[in-house]
């Protein structure tokens, strides 16, 4: 008995393929767009951990001196007291132009590395005697080796694939040599089994500072809202995908009432339909889910690339740009699409096992909605009100992205509403009897165009609103960057001595030379890096300041006072007034707050005397030289010069920000390709829904075209309506967009990445995503259109056709 | 002559023949029943002369318009201008209401009398009905609506499908003998497909459509 | 095998497979080292020191001492050093590695430890004078070798002695000249078995206070065994007459190489050629997934000496980076007494 029920139900499919087409296509765009999110978290996430792992990081206990480097005599009298640990030196190097992390391992005492294994076991084992003595080796990923055996100077490099991207793995007495820092340890890990009787911490370096495993700040913990931002991203595509399964899965159940009721009477029970239903939802979830698998997998390594540039640039965090496949990724997606088209499909289910056995077929009671739209809008506004109040009075980051959901499901809740009281003005004023009937048709045709319309708001405000964030971003990052970047010329020396040297010649022939000195401190709110500035104009003038008191650099440089940066004031709450405490013995007045773009950590200001008193041993390497803009060039080439320096060690200003600007836009690319595809997701919808209408469509235009209209004309005013809708649907997205970018801007990305960004607003912008809108609904609209340009007048008497 | 049909052949697209060199002719101001069986082709050829169609063979003249020499949009110019049509269906406009409905064909045709419409609202009991939309009328008042968005441009001719095919019998009787005072005194001429001797008996003339041709 | 493992095939050089090159890689070549030869003069306290141009050496010191529960009790404290090459070098860079192995032998168990440094950066090493051997918080220190103090701990045990040399060094081989094989592989190889020991060993169970006798051996060369040769054991027995026996059999592909001394009580040495002891399994005991011989018979016919050897206990295996068995043994027989075992290659 089943045979012939599920015949008679898939023969809808057969007749109509176009909307199967949709069906599945709506299926695999939610579950591409949102598995390719996923698969890019979990590359990542996996990536991080495949550093930890390679890099035995996160496992053990740390110590670290606040100040500055751990001197080599501090490990050995550790050592010599029963402390069983290693040594660890690390920091950055610029090779041909970028910046890898060298990690220098005391290889006598680390733990077992992946990498090291790997060699050791590979058809030419080095000889380990090389490993530890001068030259030394160093390992790297392969696409790293590649690029350091091009360089002159370094020691021979060897290839493992189970070195982090980016990272140089050598024995610390190499990285000492690389990193020029003899003598010098970053950190020391404890190691598991300590024997009995060792004195504790305050006895022998009472300036260290035990970190436990758990505390330590990782790729994982500092990228976390960067994935979570992704993941709301994902999870809005999924969404407007979502809106097509419903649209389309909702016309063909209609389409199948009569079917249905005629199986019923045939004495199938509604229950037995239910199942076949059910299982025919299952199979199509499984093959748009796979679909979407496929688009997603694809998709994901598209993107893999820039994310991973975004993340290494941001948060140097170590991510490859290889794609690979878990199973698990797959379950997951497969997962998501089965629970999603039964989701976007419960409604119309539950109509249909409502349906009563007799139901007349006749019109639609439309015009019931109006109540309908009426109490959706009021949920919406409620969600709207609730977005609000959460976004208000609770803290985080999960807390934003709720306001935010809320305002965007409320928002899209009253559209149709909103689009409603819209037409009904529109049609009062309407004067011509086409134009009154164009204003009530659009009207009649709200209900079955609103999910679509809906999609297409949410796509758009977002677009506005991710836009608006991104250019004010962009804008505010230049002008920061104009202030932040004032020097002409930045020098680095290669060590404190070539630095006093460069500092010395440069002073006769410069206007300043102003030293750059910083040292990392591990403050109680994690790394904290503190600066020193010596007294100049150039920092009263530019210094980009947020927030200050009086006087604020007289009491900077008198050694009174700290300015910390946007960052640090808004993680720990300290403003202008309250007091920082930097290590024991050291707390300062908060005379000021700077922003600081595209850095996660924290930082502070103070004169250069008190930094050598809170922790000595910074480097006096780096220098910003302040000159006539035109002799820029000229003082670039003489320092090189005299100093033997290597082109990246003497970079001018307008090199250095079109460096920031580049990485700051490849931060973005992910972004706006997920933008782009949820728009073009929301332009389908449209077209979908257009689709599925289309034979509603009939009955109420042959009327009009027996009336005495063309079928061209009828064409052009179907173009029209659909235009209108979205024009009037991006009017309403405007606002939308303008509140998201303000709660992008003030709430999330306070919460996200600890600055708060001023909003600019960019009408240009939207006049072009406005016409892009009426581009896409033109689209949308043109293929039903010319299907009615060219239908057959028998096809529209049939309307007419009697029933005898 | 209003309308003269001549020798006017049409196929299915399947090729099969409907009708076979049907020639008829309708003066100003005549009334003529269409009769015939189920599938003659009196629908079809009422959907010619109300130039819904295109024909194959033969020609129609409409007010001295022959219709084979008109494109599309001169066909949709003749329907809003010269012929209204009232159908089994009654097809009003759903997302329009009873007022709108009543006035739509009259402005499209741009001949719209408030005077005439408020009228024939009155006439034909719709006055209080004005505001409201077709799905919230009975079978019988909606097709008044459509009896009266028919006569308000004061068409030269009427063509009218079963116009009562839908209604219950005292229904039937109202709207057919208000169509038909409406049509006497605005001295349109009717051509009228039915099925019922009776509704054909209250004609002028009666023509019978059978294998094709007219008996 | 992980990184320390792969380091200590790297300290001992060792190239290739265990068995066909001779246990822990002593069978290599002494490309760049210098080479034992026979009428060295030893000068001290130098030669207390580090001899950075050869390849190995090592401080090597075993105690059987008594409980004042009664219980007998042993313990090692070995500091080993392997140079990557012939030099020394300060800093990180040094290719000098160090190594300890300490270990307390209980009747019922064996703890162990071991630690890796490499030297350059004052982690671990030796001074000569005043003397101090050490590598992290383990130490044998005191203005010499004839005083010392000595402690060493691990995550269940530690130690803290003072020895007191009751007697002379003494020399074996010739002048300290030790050959190794018949290819004429050889070391320079010195002991001091006169040590009086007192002090306490801090178990999971509690401290004991313990004395009894401590025995150090030095070693030092580039190339000690034979290519043939797989493994060693080794013997120091002390007995209660006063003389003591040091014995050792290198077991090799081409037979076995014997050497011993025989020391009287006041220090006077005699080196005993190759065949003059004969070593002889009784019985072996399954420790660590092998079979090893826990009970030996040592026959010396010129001294009229057969002796049966047992392990205090069976379970004094060292699994550390290269493994081996190292524990206090029992002797009875013609001569009865005390002394430790060294096994490796099993």
């Amino acid at each position: 008995m089943t045979g012939p029920v599920i015949q008679a139900l898939l023969s809808h499919w057969r007749r109509h393929w176009l909307q199967l087409a949709t069906l599945l296509i709506g299926i695999a765009l939610a579950t591409g767009l949102w598995s390719a999110v996923q698969a890019i978290n979990a590359e990542a996430r996996a990536s991080y951990q495949r550093a930890n792992d390679q890099l035995a990081l996160g496992l053990f206990d740390e110590l670290r001196d606040p100040t500055g480097p751990i001197p080599i005599e501090r490990y050995v009298a550790l050592r010599r007291a029963g402390w069983q640990v290693a040594a660890v030196l690390e920091g950055p190097l610029r090779i041909s132009g970028r910046t890898v992390q060298v990690m220098g391992v005391d290889m006598v005492a680390y733990p077992a590395l992946p990498a090291v294994t790997q060699i050791e076991q590979s058809e030419t084992p080095p000889d380990p005697a090389d490993m530890l003595t001068a030259p030394g080796r160093l390992l790297a990923a392969p696409d790293l080796a590649q690029v350091l055996r091009g360089q002159s100077g370094l020691p021979p490099i060897l290839t493992s694939t189970a070195v982090p991207p980016d990272l140089i793995l050598t024995d610390i007495g190499v990285a000492e040599t690389l990193l020029d820092s003899p003598g010098q340890i970053s950190r020391l890990m404890v190691l598991p089994d300590q024997p009995l009787g060792v004195p504790p911490l305050s006895k022998i370096a009472p300036e260290l500072e035990r970190i436990s495993a758990s505390a330590q700040l990782d790729a994982a913990s500092l990228t976390d809202s960067f994935h979570l931002n992704l993941t709301a991203f994902g999870l809005l595509s999924f969404a407007v995908g979502l809106f097509i399964v419903h649209g389309t899965v909702g016309l063909a159940f209609a389409q199948r009432k009569a079917m249905i009721r005629t199986l019923r009477a045939l004495g199938v029970s509604m229950r037995r339909l239910i199942w076949v239903i059910m299982a025919e939802l299952t199979a199509l979830a499984l093959i748009g889910g796979t679909l979407g698998l496929i688009l997603g997998f694809l998709l994901a390594g598209a993107l893999l690339p820039d994310v991973a540039a975004t993340l290494r640039g941001l948060y140097g965090a170590p991510v490859d740009g290889q794609m690979s496949l878990q199973p698990q990724w797959a379950l997951a997606g497969l997962a998501m699409a089965l629970a999603g088209t039964l989701l976007a499909s419960g409604h119309a289910l539950y109509r249909l096992a409502r349906m009563p056995l007799l139901a007349g077929a006749g019109v639609q009671a439309w015009r019931g909605a109006a109540t309908g739209q009426r109490n959706t809008g009021l949920i919406g506004l409620i969600l709207i009100a609730g977005g609000f109040a959460i976004g208000f009075t609770v803290d985080g980051l999960v807390a934003g992205f709720v306001m935010v959901g809320g305002i965007l499901t409320g928002a899209a809740l009253t559209l149709p509403y909103l689009l409603s009281l819209a037409l009904s003005a529109f049609q009062r004023r309407a004067r011509g009897p086409v134009a009154q009937w164009i204003w009530a048709d659009m009207q009649a045709q709200l209900p079955g165009l609103s999910l679509a319309l809906m999609a297409l708001l949410l796509a758009l405000a977002a677009n506005i609103g991710v836009g608006t964030m991104v250019s004010s971003f962009r804008l505010t990052f230049v002008g920061w960057l104009d202030q932040r970047l004032t020097s002409e010329v930045y020098v680095t020396a290669t060590d404190n001595q070539q630095g006093q040297q460069i500092a010395q010649w440069l002073e006769p022939q410069v206007d300043a030379v102003l030293p750059i000195r910083s040292i990392e401190l591990s403050h109680e709110t994690g790394p904290l890096f503190l600066y020193g500035i010596v007294d100049h104009q150039t920092y009263r003038d530019h210094w980009p300041l947020i927030a200050s008191s009086d006087d604020v650099w007289d009491r900077v440089l008198m050694g009174e006072a700290v300015l910390i940066n946007e960052q640090l004031a808004r993680r720990v709450g300290l403003w202008p007034g309250d007091t920082l405490t930097l290590n024991a013995g050291h707390a300062l007045t908060v005379a000021g707050v700077y922003s600081d773009y595209g850095n996660p950590t924290g930082q502070a200001i103070v004169s250069m005397p008190q930094l050598d008193q809170i922790a000595p041993g910074a480097d006096t390497r780096r220098f910003g030289i302040r000159l006539a803009p035109e002799r820029a060039t000229e003082i670039t080439q003489a320092l090189r010069d005299q100093f033997d320096l290597p082109r990246r060690a003497v970079v001018q200003q307008a090199a250095m920000k079109a460096q920031s600007l580049a990485i700051f836009d490849k931060t973005f690319v992910v972004t706006s390709a997920l933008n782009v595809l949820t728009l073009g997701v929301a332009g389908f919808a449209i077209l979908t829904s257009l689709l599925t209408l289309w034979t509603q469509r009939l009955p109420q235009v042959a009327p009009v075209w027996a009336l005495g209209l063309t079928r061209a004309q009828l064409a052009q005013l179907e173009v029209l309506r659909s235009v209108l809708l979205a024009a009037l649907t991006a009017v309403l997205a405007l606002p939308l967009g303008l509140v998201l970018a303000w709660a992008l801007l003030a709430v999330i990305n306070v919460q996200a990445f600890g600055w708060r960004l001023p909003m600019f607003l960019f009408p240009a912008d939207w006049v072009y995503l406005f016409v892009l809108t009426l581009l896409a609904a033109f689209a949308a609209a043109a293929l039903p259109a010319l299907r009615l340009m060219r239908l057959p007048p028998a096809d529209l008497l049939k309307v007419f056709a009697n029933e005898r | 002559m209003l309308l003269n049909i001549d020798k006017v052949q049409k196929s299915y697209p399947g090729g099969r023949p409907v009708l076979r060199d049907v020639s008829l002719t309708l003066d100003q101001g005549q009334t003529l029943a269409l009769t015939g069986e189920s599938g003659s082709g009196k629908s079809t050829l009422l959907n010619l002369a109300a130039a819904l169609d295109s024909f194959d063979g033969g020609e129609i003249t409409l007010d001295g318009t022959a219709l084979s020499s008109l494109d599309d949009g001169g066909r949709a110019a003749l329907r809003r201008q010269s012929v209204s049509l009232v159908f089994q269906q009654f097809n009003l406009i759903p997302s329009l209401t009873v007022a709108q409905n009543l006035s739509f064909h009259a402005r499209l045709a741009n001949r719209e009398d408030t005077n005439w419409t408020a009228q024939l609202a009155e006439r034909l009991g719709l006055s209080d009905l004005l505001t409201r939309y077709p799905e919230n009328l009975s079978g019988g008042q909606q097709q008044r609506v459509a009896i009266g968005r028919a006569m308000a441009p004061r068409p030269k001719l009427l063509l009218a499908d079963e116009p009562t095919g839908n209604l219950d019998e005292t229904a039937s009787a109202t709207v057919l003998d208000l169509m038909l005072s409406l049509v006497v005194e605005t001295g349109a001429a009717l051509l009228l497909v039915t099925h019922s001797p009776d509704i054909a008996a209250r004609l002028d003339r009666r023509a019978h459509l059978t294998g094709g041709h007219i008996a | 095998m992980n990184v320390k493992a792969w380091l200590f095939i790297l300290i001992l050089l060792l190239p290739s497979a265990l068995q066909a090159q001779g246990y822990a890689g002593l069978g290599g070549s002494a490309d760049g080292f210098d080479i034992p030869k026979p009428g060295y003069q030893f000068e001290f306290p130098r030669d207390h020191g580090p001899h950075p141009s050869f390849r190995i050496e090592w401080w090597y010191l075993t105690a059987n001492l008594t409980g004042e529960d009664g219980r007998d009790y042993g313990i090692q404290w070995t500091l080993f050093r392997s140079a990557l090459k012939p030099t020394e070098a300060e800093g990180w860079q040094s290719p000098q590695l160090w190594l300890g192995h300490a270990a307390v032998t209980t009747e019922e168990t064996h703890y162990f430890a071991e630690r890796l440094s490499r030297g350059g950066i004052g982690q671990a090493g030796v001074a000569a004078e005043p003397f101090e051997a050490w590598i992290d918080e383990w130490h044998m220190r005191g203005p010499n070798p004839s005083a010392l103090s000595l402690s060493a701990s691990g995550d269940e045990f530690s130690y803290d002695l003072s020895l007191t040399a009751q007697g002379p060094l003494v020399f074996h081989g010739e002048d300290g000249y030790s050959i190794k094989s018949t290819d004429g592989q050889a070391s320079y190889y010195y002991s001091q078995p006169f040590y009086d020991v007192e002090g306490v060993l801090r178990l999971p169970d509690g401290d004991v206070a313990v004395t009894g006798k401590g025995w150090l051996d030095r070693e030092w060369s580039s190339q000690p065994l034979a290519e043939d040769q797989g493994g060693w054991d080794w013997f120091s027995l002390s007995f209660d007459d006063g003389n003591k026996l040091m014995a050792f059999r290198l077991r090799g592909g081409r037979g076995d190489f014997t050497a011993a001394t025989w020391i009287t009580p006041d220090g006077t040495a005699t080196p005993l050629p190759d065949g003059s002891v004969s070593f002889a399994p009784l019985d072996t005991a399954r420790v660590a997934g092998r079979d090893v011989p826990v009970q030996w018979r040592v026959t010396l016919p010129d001294r009229d000496l057969e002796v049966d050897v047992s392990a205090i206990t069976p379970d004094a295996w060292m699994a550390t980076r290269f493994e081996y068995w190292e524990g206090p043994v029992t002797v009875s027989g013609s001569h009865s007494g005390r002394g430790y075992l060294e096994m490796t290659g099993y």
